[in-house]
C-alpha cells in the first residue's frame, strides 16, 4: 500500500531538519519491552514490543532424522507470518514473499552468529537429533518489524526448555519440560535494521517512516569478545545504497549496539 | 592450518575464468549467458507487456518481476525442482537490484519478466545470474540508467577474496567462511543488493567493499565487451 505522498513529504523535510514526527532523534529508538510466557504449551516463548509493534515468538521442539550433510547436528526453522490482525494492509492467505524474506533474515542472523550449538542437539548421530521450530507472529504492525522479531526469537531461545525425551519408545513427552535449556554459545545475535528515507539514515521506523523509506540494511551483530562481528547482512528495497551511507551504517550500528545490547539482555536475564 | 592459498591457485583479488555472451536465445527479447569459473547462469527478459493481475497494475511505472530458478541438475544433490523459500528469496533480491536501474516509468501498468535458470553451480550462482539478468535486459533495450555488476566477495580465514567457489564457501579453518554478494551500479559503484552470512569485524567491512568495487570493475568490462556482440570465453581450449 502506497503511503500518501503528503505524509512523505513531511517525514522527509523534517528529516533533513534533523527531527522525526515523534520527535526521536534519527538513531533514536523506542521504548522495548519483552516478556514471556506466551503459551504455556511452547518450550519457550517471548512478547515483545518496541513502541506500538508488538510480535510474538514460539518455540516448537521436536525429535527428527538430521540432514544427511550435517548427520551430528540439530535443525532450525524459523517462520513468520504477517496475519490481517497486525494491520489493515495485510490478507489472508499463506506467507508472502515479503515474510519469506524477513523470516530468512531473522533466521540467518541466529544461524550464522553460531548462537545455538547445534552439535550438542545431536541425540544420536545419523538418526536422532533435536528440531528447533521457530514461529513469529505479528500481532501489531507500527513498523521496524525485522528487529523486534529477532529480537523476539533470540529472547524465546534463552528462554526454552528441552521437553523430556523418552528415548526407548522414542517419544516427545510434551508438556513435561526438562530443566535443560537449549544449548546457546556466548554469541548472542543482535539484528539491527537501517532505513533510508530521503537522503537520511534513520532507526526504528514507525510504520509512517517505514512506508517513506525506499531502501533498508539488516545486520546482525555479535560481540563474544572485544571486536564487533557482523554475522549477517540483507539489504532490501530498491533504492541504492551508497559506499559512504554503508559506511554511516555500520559506525551507527557499532554504536547503538553498545547501548541497546546491555539493555536487552538484563531483560532476558530477569525473565529466566 | 591458515588459509595462505586459493585452492585453485587463483590469487586473492583475481577473478575465474568468465564467459559471456548475449542473444543466447532467439524467442526473448533480451538474453544472455553469463558464467564464472564452473558457475553458469543463462538469463531471458520477455516485455515489457501489460501486467495481469490488473490490481497490480501502477499507471506511473511498471515492474521488472525475476524468477531465479536453480536446476534439479545444477548441484551434486538433485535439487527439488519449483520455487523454495531460498529461490524466491534471491528472485526478491535480484528484482529489487535490476528494478533500481531500469527506468520504470517507460512501462506505466506494464512487467518486464527476467528469468533466470543455473544450469551448474559452484557458488555465486545468484551474482552470476544477476549479471546474466542486467546483459539480457541491456540486450533487450529496455532503459537502464546503469548496469549492474555482481560479485561474491569471501572472507576465508582472514583473507579478502574475490569470487570464491563452493570449496572456499565450505572452509572451515580458522575464522572459517564468510560470503558477502555485493551488486553495485556500474557508474557510481553504489549498492544495489547486498548479503552477508558468516563473521567479519566490522572495523574490516570496508575492506570488502573496497573488494567489490574493485572486482565489479572487472566484470563490467565483460558485460559490455559481450553486449558489443563478442562472444567470450576464458574457459576455450580448457578442460
Amino acid at each position: 500500500m502506497e503511503l500518501p505522498n503528503i505524509n512523505k513529504k513531511k517525514i522527509i523535510k523534517l528529516l533533513s531538519e534533523g527531527k522525526r514526527i515523534d520527535s526521536r532523534n534519527p538513531s533514536d529508538y523506542r521504548e522495548i519491552s519483552i516478556e514471556t510466557d506466551v503459551s504455556n504449551k511452547a518450550e519457550g516463548s517471548a512478547r515483545v514490543r518496541i513502541g506500538k509493534t508488538e510480535v510474538i515468538v514460539g518455540v516448537k521442539l521436536d525429535v527428527v532424522t538430521p540432514y544427511a550433510d550435517h548427520p551430528d547436528e540439530g535443525t532450525l526453522m524459523v517462520g513468520m507470518e504477517f496475519s490481517p490482525i497486525c494491520g489493515e494492509r495485510y490478507e489472508v492467505g499463506p506467507p508472502k514473499i515479503n515474510a519469506i524474506e524477513l523470516s530468512r533474515v531473522v533466521d540467518r542472523g541466529v544461524r550464522e552468529s553460531k548462537f545455538i550449538d547445534f552439535k550438542k542437539l545431536c541425540i544420536k548421530e545419523e538418526e536422532k537429533v533435536w528440531s528447533i521450530m521457530i514461529d513469529v507472529y505479528c500481532i501489531n504492525d507500527d513498523g521496524n518489524v525485522i528487529d523486534a522479531s529477532s529480537l523476539g526469537v533470540v529472547a524465546a531461545l534463552q528462554l526454552s526448555k528441552l521437553p523430556i525425551y523418552d528415548e526407548e519408545n522414542d517419544q516427545v513427552k510434551y508438556g513435561e519440560l526438562s530443566e535443560t535449556p537449549i544449548p546457546l554459545t556466548k554469541n548472542i545475535p543482535l539484528a539491527m535494521t537501517f532505513y533510508k528515507v530521503g537522503n537520511n539514515i534513520l532507526f526504528d521506523p514507525t510504520r509512517d517512516e517505514e512506508d517513506a523509506s525506499e531502501a533498508r540494511i539488516t545486520m546482525a551483530i555479535t560481540s563474544p569478545d572485544k571486536d564487533k562481528i557482523i554475522n549477517s547482512m540483507q539489504k532490501g528495497g530498491i533504492t541504492p545504497i551508497s559506499i559512504e551511507e554503508m559506511n554511516t551504517i555500520i559506525e551507527e550500528a557499532e554504536k547503538i549496539y553498545d547501548k541497546l545490547f546491555p539493555e536487552v539482555e538484563k531483560m532476558v536475564e530477569n525473565l529466566k | 592450518m591458515t588459509y595462505t592459498k586459493r585452492p585453485d591457485g587463483r590469487e586473492m583479488h583475481e577473478l575465474r575464468p568468465i564467459r559471456a555472451e548475449v542473444g543466447i536465445i532467439p524467442n526473448a527479447d533480451g538474453s544472455a549467458l553469463f558464467a564464472s569459473g564452473k558457475t553458469v547462469a543463462i538469463a531471458a527478459v520477455y516485455g515489457p507487456k501489460i501486467l495481469h493481475p490488473a490490481s497490480m497494475r501502477n499507471p506511473e511505472k511498471g515492474i521488472i518481476r525475476c524468477e531465479y530458478n536453480m536446476l534439479p541438475f545444477s548441484v551434486s544433490e538433485r535439487a527439488r525442482p519449483g520455487p523454495s523459500r531460498r529461490s524466491k528469496e534471491i528472485s526478491k533480491v535480484t528484482s529489487n537490484a535490476l528494478s533500481s536501474v531500469v527506468d520504470l516509468s517507460r512501462f506505466p501498468n506494464s512487467v518486464v519478466d527476467v528469468q533466470i535458470m543455473i544450469l551448474q553451480a559452484d557458488a555465486g550462482t545468484r551474482c552470476a545470474g544477476i549479471n546474466a539478468a542486467s546483459m539480457a535486459l541491456a540486450h533487450a533495450g529496455i532503459v537502464m540508467n546503469e548496469l549492474v555488476t555482481s560479485v561474491s566477495i569471501g572472507k576465508i580465514d582472514d583473507k579478502i577474496v574475490a569470487d570464491i567457489t563452493k570449496e572456499e564457501e565450505d572452509w572451515e579453518e580458522g575464522e572459517g567462511p564468510t560470503d558477502i554478494p555485493f551488486t553495485m551500479t556500474s557508474r557510481k559503484n553504489d549498492i544495489v543488493h547486498l548479503q552477508l552470512d558468516g563473521n567479519i569485524p566490522t572495523s574490516r567491512f570496508k575492506e570488502s567493499i573496497d573488494a567489490s568495487v574493485k572486482a565489479c570493475n572487472k566484470i563490467l568490462d565483460y558485460q559490455i565487451r559481450a553486449l558489443k556482440g563478442e562472444k567470450i570465453n576464458e574457459n576455450e581450449g580448457k578442460k
